[in-house]
């Protein structure tokens, strides 16, 4: 057949047509699908093995947890029916609800629940703290099980409700039965969504099709607790390594929700009929520094560097809008039970001649710090240079070094001098959920060079967080959180950077989304 | 010619091991740990340990190499590190979308660039002369990811005429492929149609000055078949060069397309599997790509005996 120029042009007009016809209608087609952008790739299916929060967001549609916090980080049954603790703090037992079964049909035990807790209290630092009291762990009967302590411990409820880094979930007992450090491959949980190994594509896509068999809590959901209600039939989740990508994929309807868009991408989406949703755990930033090495195993230049640091300038250089960000000196989070500024205030440039008098004081003989950044993670671009032109300001010598995510994580977590490839200063980021909890929160991990990065070295604080998990009464957990976040700023564990929020996008038909400390997708609906 | 086949297929063996041996000495040089990244930025000491451990990576690095080359040997190029997912499973469910990415992108380039080149040396000196190379020069130096964000902005934003992401198999739909490959091929094809359009430019305008066109033109023969039929043929070599060159290229280096159209291509399991330090994905892919370029370098050779009988091999 031969064709014209008219003609040709006739049909490429129609085939653009059909195109455009048909992408609309293939859209409208799927009505009962959430199409989800994560904020990051899936690749590790074993929430247990890593901390990466993809991972953790996959496993809450897939998994149940025993507890969950609510919107005020209260810990809240999910799993768990009933539970009791002895008048001695020592014995408590708790009682699974009625219903609940895996996604392979088998019903949730009491034996499922204890090797699900042994494989997670190896690696959590609250799950350790669980373990190193815990004489005994027992199922009373199918859907019973009880802890026998060797000495109280008031953070039960909090440990069985870790929301994040690294949760509880409960895995049947021939999953769990695996050691921590040998990843699963078969992903079974007993929660809202089952998911389907047969179209992960590791780094691209994968999805959930709804557990017609979950029989959800009868409570609102608030937070992570509540009724989680699987309304979709399926939810099919994309990564997009471009975020613009995906704020244009979301305006020409072949995206549901866009889990984070930061604050200045947040302008694309303005004027829109999107819906803009402020994320409930806002992201906060630290400046850490290496305890191992010297200079700064000298408490008075860490000291002195956390008089000239002020938040504000932090947030202004690093985020830029005012309506995003907000100074916070509350070490376990602004806006969270244990919030207080209890040894917190602001260091400025002001403070710079007191601060210097530190330095002169200090063991600091006039050696380059390095301060380790990677180049590929736009949160942490800012940050370096501005504690760099700080550290100038107090006469320490200072160079950058930036490199790319992978190469970061593993310097930092070099104990080794750095002539033989240690670190001096670095940046960490995190979310409000990982800060609210005395003993989980890592800038609170005081084991020394056995701990997190920045390797704080502290035994007042580690005794602290043990009397913390002892006290049942939660006005006296405060004050303990108290004494702990002034030690910290005493010290200068690490200095806080402030605050800002990400934003979480939907489609204006998008209804029933559940704004939890972490994104979670189970409940959504589509008008 | 299969001499020249089997010749090439054996001396592929000491290169591909040579790229073998490069690949994983360079890995294992460059800082990061997989079980590091694996285990999270929170992890504990003990944690990252238990890791490198259970994945085989506190043995000696001899020892790593010679269990990898062996399974090489067998056909198993091992697991991923962060999916287990066998390696070459992970290649081939990527190869399809960035092979027909590759091939939609050369066929439109070849399509345009070569009759644009030929024409400017046609008209050497004209004012098409000086628009082709203008417009080539324009396409070589404005990066992909421009070319692509506007072309989304026009096509998919504001007109909604084609999708903004997303890649659909020829073989299962192919309307959907052809509407999900036309903004990721054309922003790829304007980069190549630069290079090929110069290249034909210069290789057309040394054999249109050379003695057999001069005859072909005194014969009398028409302007355009002495441009199709005489001279363009004898230009043919360093283009097929280039466009060979070209698809080894856009099959290893299409990341950024490949991003900006979130197309789950190659390219980005490459950067992926780098930034993840995933060992035996990154190994298997440069394997691959080796192998690819001594595949496309031999197609060269043999199309270079195609269309100019006169060499020999």
């Amino acid at each position: 057949m031969k064709m014209n120029r008219r003609e040709a042009m006739l049909f490429s007009a129609s085939a653009m047509l059909f195109a455009a016809t048909s992408t609309r209608l293939a859209a409208q087609g799927a009505e009962s699908v959430v199409r989800f952008a994560p904020h990051a790739a899936l690749r590790v299916l074993d929430p247990v093995t890593t901390s990466a929060y993809v991972t953790r967001n996959h496993a809450y549609l897939v998994y149940d947890t025993l507890f969950a916090v609510d919107s005020n980080y209260a810990p809240q049954p999910q799993m768990v029916d009933s539970w009791e603790m002895s008048d001695d703090g020592l014995n408590w037992t708790f009682t699974l609800r009625d219903g609940l079964a895996f996604h392979d049909g088998a019903p949730v035990t009491a034996e499922d629940v204890i090797a699900s807790i042994r494989r997670w209290w190896q690696v959590d630092v609250v799950g350790l703290r669980l373990q190193s009291v815990t004489e005994e762990l027992t199922a009373d009967d199918e859907t019973s099980f009880s802890f026998r302590l060797s000495e109280p411990f008031g953070a039960m409820l909090e440990a069985l409700a870790r929301s994040s880094s690294i949760p509880l979930f409960v895995m049947p007992k021939r999953i769990a039965d695996l050691d921590p450090s040998t990843m699963l491959e078969e992903v079974i949980g007993s929660g809202p969504y089952r998911f389907l190994a047969e179209e992960f594509r590791p780094g691209v896509s994968w999805s959930y099709i709804r557990n017609e068999d979950y029989v959800p809590r009868s409570e609102p959901a608030d937070g992570l607790a509540g009724g989680k209600v699987p309304r979709v039939e399926r939810i099919d989740t994309i990564w997009f390594p471009s975020p613009d990508t995906a704020i244009s994929a979301l305006q020409n309807n072949e995206l549901d929700i866009i889990e984070t868009v930061s604050p200045d991408r947040r302008i694309m989406l303005q004027g829109t009929d999107m819906q803009l949703v402020e994320r409930a755990s806002p992201t906060a930033s630290t400046i850490r520094f290496n305890w191992s090495q010297p200079p700064f195993n000298d408490v008075r230049l860490r000291k002195a560097v956390q008089m000239v640091v002020s938040q504000l300038d932090y947030l202004d250089i690093g985020v830029g809008d005012p309506e995003a960000y907000q100074t916070c000196g509350a070490l376990f989070g602004c806006g969270t039970p244990l919030e207080t500024d209890a040894g917190y205030t602001d260091g400025s440039l002001e403070n710079l001649e007191a601060a210097k008098e530190l330095v002169a004081e200090s063991d600091y003989d006039g050696e380059t710090v390095i301060i380790i950044t990677p180049g590929d993670v736009a949160s942490f671009s800012a940050l370096a240079p501005l504690t760099q032109q700080l550290l100038t300001e107090l006469g320490i010598k200072s160079e950058i070094e930036t490199m790319e995510w992978s190469s970061f994580l593993d310097r930092r977590s070099s104990t080794d001098p750095v002539a033989e490839g240690g670190w001096n200063v670095a940046h960490a980021v995190f979310d409000r959920i990982d800060l609210v909890s005395p003993l989980g929160n890592m800038n609170f991990d005081a084991r020394g060079n056995e701990g997190y990065t920045g390797f704080v070295d502290d035994p007042e604080t580690e005794e602290l967080k043990t009397q913390y998990q002892r006290e049942p009464d939660p006005e006296k957990q405060k004050a303990i959180a108290e004494e702990m976040q002034k030690r910290a700023y005493d010290q200068v564990f690490y200095i806080p950077l402030g605050t800002y929020h990400q934003y979480t996008a939907l489609r204006p038909e998008v209804t029933d989304f559940v704004n939890a400390p972490v994104t979670v997708v189970y409940s959504l609906d589509k008008a | 010619m299969l001499r020249l086949v089997a010749l090439r297929i054996l001396s592929s063996v000491p290169v591909m091991f040579i790229v073998a041996v490069i690949v994983f000495g360079l890995l294992r040089l460059s800082p990061g740990d997989p079980a590091v990244i694996l285990a999270g930025d929170s992890a504990t000491p003990e944690a990252i340990a238990a890791l490198r451990q259970q994945l085989g990576l506190d043995q000696p690095l001899p020892i790593q190499f010679v269990t990898w080359l062996a399974g090489v040997a067998t056909g198993d190029f091992g697991q991923s590190i962060l999916s287990r997912m066998p390696v070459l499973a992970l290649i081939f469910d990527r190869l399809e979308a960035t092979l027909v990415l590759a091939v939609s992108a050369i066929i439109i380039t070849v399509l345009i660039a070569v009759p644009l080149g030929a024409i400017a040396a046609w008209r050497h000196n004209s004012w098409i002369d000086r628009a082709v190379m203008a417009l080539s020069v324009a396409g070589f130096s404005v990066p992909a990811f421009v070319i692509g964000y506007l072309l989304m902005l026009f096509f998919s934003v504001k007109w909604e005429l084609l999708p903004v992401q997303g890649y659909v198999s020829p073989f299962a739909d192919p309307g959907g492929a052809v509407r999900h490959l036309i903004l990721p091929s054309v922003t790829l094809a304007l980069v190549f149609m630069a290079l090929i359009a110069r290249v034909t430019r210069s290789s057309l305008l040394e054999v249109l000055n050379q003695d057999f066109v001069r005859t072909a033109r005194a014969k009398g023969n028409s302007q355009r078949r002495v441009l199709w039929r005489h001279a363009l043929p004898n230009a043919a070599v360093p283009i097929i060069t280039v466009i060979g060159i070209g698809i080894a290229m856009l099959i290893s280096g299409v990341v950024v397309t490949e991003s900006v159209f979130n197309i789950p291509g190659i390219g980005r399991l490459t950067i992926d599997a780098i930034l993840a330090r995933d060992y035996p994905v990154v190994q298997g892919l440069m394997l691959f790509f080796a192998l690819i370029y001594v595949g496309v370098n031999l197609l060269i050779d043999i199309a270079y005996i195609i269309v100019d009988p006169r060499i020999r091999y």
